[in-house]
């Protein structure tokens, strides 16, 4: 059988010193090996003209089709503007205990809040929703520990209030549940 | 932690109610769901709910008279309406009778978090009251102020005294004493502990990076800007400000700063409407600011609005009794992270380091221990692991990255850059070797 790893497919164009910091940080925070694959999904079809943004539920539902089987978990990074039927946007999700997640790093740009470009915070942030979401599909929920990766954010800026790690409850949490899934 | 917080989500359409339940589990809730009024009513004569989210217009029974009829129930829960943006007017209604807020479809994550954490805080203010007689405090989130020092507990009982209140703090100590680590356990322990604490080093912000930082913008106020921007002081509403290097603020900064924590409300920059915040402030500083009010540098009477109570965190010279205690507690935490086992300390390093000075106070202490960690043999924490002057610690102290790059390639070349083998030799996966290959663009001469 082969190594269990977890699996990123990017949808979009990212470029390399992106995709090789998120990955080494994603195997850092999990110990896990980080397989990089590139999807060309249309996501055309996901698309809602009106809200003029891309319907994650949908997305995920394909995600989970393409999935390989040697993923612990499989993660979707994004480009674009994701959002949920009862929420006017998200950065990711992931549902607890499950197989996959998705994360866009749209509202993730300095730009669009009218600051200079930060290409280094860009993808802290990154891959600080991406190591948040995996760590629900690892089964762990929201932490109040102030800078726990855990932490719930909903805004950009929260993000970098956190640090790119588990808080000590929530790494010892990760183990026991990583322990009783293997 | 929100464990014992119990919500009912009452929605006829199912991707409502998916969503939501899926949103709530994640922050720890106790999440039930149904999609008509009656239903709801039926699970609420059975069970005790904290929260009900119900949307104002199902068919049948619709969501106001829902509403008026579980305010007859005994325990009454919390009641928030769901509306589309058409009938906010029912929704306003639905206020006057009582309803503890409501929210527009489709929500803004930021203010349906906000509106939870809210909801959350007045079920556990509720609880407290009814429990107080047998109220047992213990400190929440404090895994990380470590020692047992007759100090450190002084330390402890303050937090724990000055956590419930409202009051502004300021704490003291040397620089690497762990000042944030305390202005966190305070949060941790507040009723405002749902809600974020922000943290603003003030030693990093130039005066004029100042007003968009502290107050925001709104969109149209930068070209380019495509959403408005939340200031600092916002986004810790309902939460704590903690200013980090107090002393270092500029005199105009001190007057923006008093102006707003006496009236808890500002303007963005490009706005003109005005925002409240309702935070409390944490600040931290290693100068003597009661000599610098002195000699004038820094306004007496921001001084006073900021010193209400001061917490003193003493440098780790004066609790050397701790400094095991401290090892050990770093060693768990690195090798945790490291993903390794445990490693244990020869007796002459120990006593290297209880002898040692700490300028540079735990933080010292840990960058110490990290460093033996990454360049050590992986089983015991050696003499020859720990530098032996003062002057090796402070330039090592940033070339961690560097000593780790030196410490890969020896093994590489010693394994030949058989990366299995190297990857055993270094305890980690190899995985995590290929990404540290490539960090560090390593490549074999
Ligand atoms: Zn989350
Ligand atoms: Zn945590």
């Amino acid at each position: 059988m082969e190594k269990p790893k977890i699996i990123l497919i990017s949808c979009g164009l990212f470029e390399n010193d992106l995709t090789g910091r998120i990955e080494e940080d994603i195997s850092h925070e999990f110990h896990y090996p980080v397989h990089l694959e590139e999807c060309n999904l249309d996501l055309s079809r996901f698309y809602n003209p009106g809200r003029r943004q891309y319907n994650a539920n949908g997305i995920l539902k394909v995600l989970l089709d393409v999935a390989p089987r040697e993923a612990v978990k499989t993660m979707g990074l994004l480009r674009v503007d994701l959002y949920i039927p009862i929420l006017t946007y998200i950065f990711g999700q992931a549902a607890l205990n499950g197989n996959s997640g998705i994360a866009s790093l749209y509202r993730l740009r300095n730009e669009l809040y009218g600051i200079q470009p930060d290409n280094a915070l860009l993808i802290d942030r990154f891959s600080k929703v991406i190591i948040h979401e995996l760590g629900h599909s690892f089964g762990l929920i929201h932490c109040t520990y102030p800078v726990c990766i855990m932490r719930s954010s909903t805004y950009v800026e929260d993000l970098d209030q956190k640090e790119k790690h588990f808080c000590y409850n929530c790494q010892a949490e990760l183990n026991r549940k990583k322990q009783l899934g293997l | 932690m929100t464990d014992k917080v119990s919500i009912l989500i009452v929605d006829d359409e199912e991707s409502v109610r998916d969503s939501l339940y899926s949103w709530f589990i994640d922050d720890g809730f106790h999440v039930e769901c149904a999609e008509n009024a009656k239903k709801a009513l039926s699970i609420l004569n059975e069970t005790e709910f904290d929260i009900v989210l119900a949307d104002i217009k199902m068919p049948g029974m619709d969501g106001m008279e829902m509403h008026r009829r579980i305010k007859a129930l005994p325990m009454a829960p919390i009641v928030i309406i769901m509306t589309a943006f058409a009938s906010v007017d029912t929704a306003v209604q639905a206020l006057k009778d009582g309803a503890f807020d409501y929210v527009t479809k489709p929500f803004d994550p930021d203010d349906l978090s906000h509106l939870i954490r809210n909801a959350a805080t007045q079920v556990a203010l509720r609880t407290e009251n009814e429990n107080l007689k047998e109220k047992i405090t213990s400190l929440v989130d404090v895994e990380d102020i470590i020692g047992e020092s007759e100090a450190l507990k002084k330390v402890l009982s303050e937090v724990e005294s000055v956590a419930q209140s409202n009051s502004s703090v300021i704490i003291t100590g040397e620089s690497g004493t762990g000042k944030e680590l305390v202005a966190r356990a305070i949060h941790s322990n507040s009723s405002r502990k749902y809600f974020p604490l922000i943290c603003v080093h003030c030693g990093s912000l130039t005066e004029s990076l100042l007003e968009s930082e502290l107050f925001g913008h709104e969109k149209g106020a930068f070209t380019g800007a495509t959403f408005n921007r939340k200031g600092r002081f916002e986004m810790a509403d309902g939460g704590t400000v903690f200013l980090d290097e107090i002393a270092t603020v500029s005199p105009k900064m001190q007057i923006e700063l008093l102006r707003v924590l006496e009236s808890k409300s500002f303007v963005r920059v490009g706005g003109n409407k005005e925002i409240t915040s309702d935070f409390r402030v944490i600040c931290a500083t290693n100068r003597d600011l009661k000599s610098m009010v002195a000699n004038g540098t820094f306004r007496e009477d921001l001084y006073y609005r900021l010193n209400v109570v001061n917490i003193r965190i003493p440098p780790l010279r004066e609790r050397i009794e701790d400094v095991s205690l401290l090892i050990n507690h770093f060693i768990r935490k690195y090798c945790t992270s490291m993903s390794r086992d445990l490693i244990s300390i020869e007796p002459a390093a120990m006593k290297h380091l209880e002898e040692f000075e700490y300028p540079g106070n735990v933080r010292e202490l840990e960058n110490m221990v990290e460093r033996a960690i990454v360049v050590g043999n992986g089983k015991v924490i050696r003499l020859k692991d720990l530098p032996l002057g003062k002057e090796v610690i402070s330039s090592s102290i940033e070339s961690l990255d560097e000593l780790e790059k030196k410490h890969i390639v020896k093994i590489l070349e010693k394994y030949k850059w058989n990366i299995s083998r190297s990857a055993k030799a270094l305890n980690v996966d190899r995985a995590t070797l290929y990404n540290k290959i490539r960090k560090y663009e390593l490549k074999q001469e």
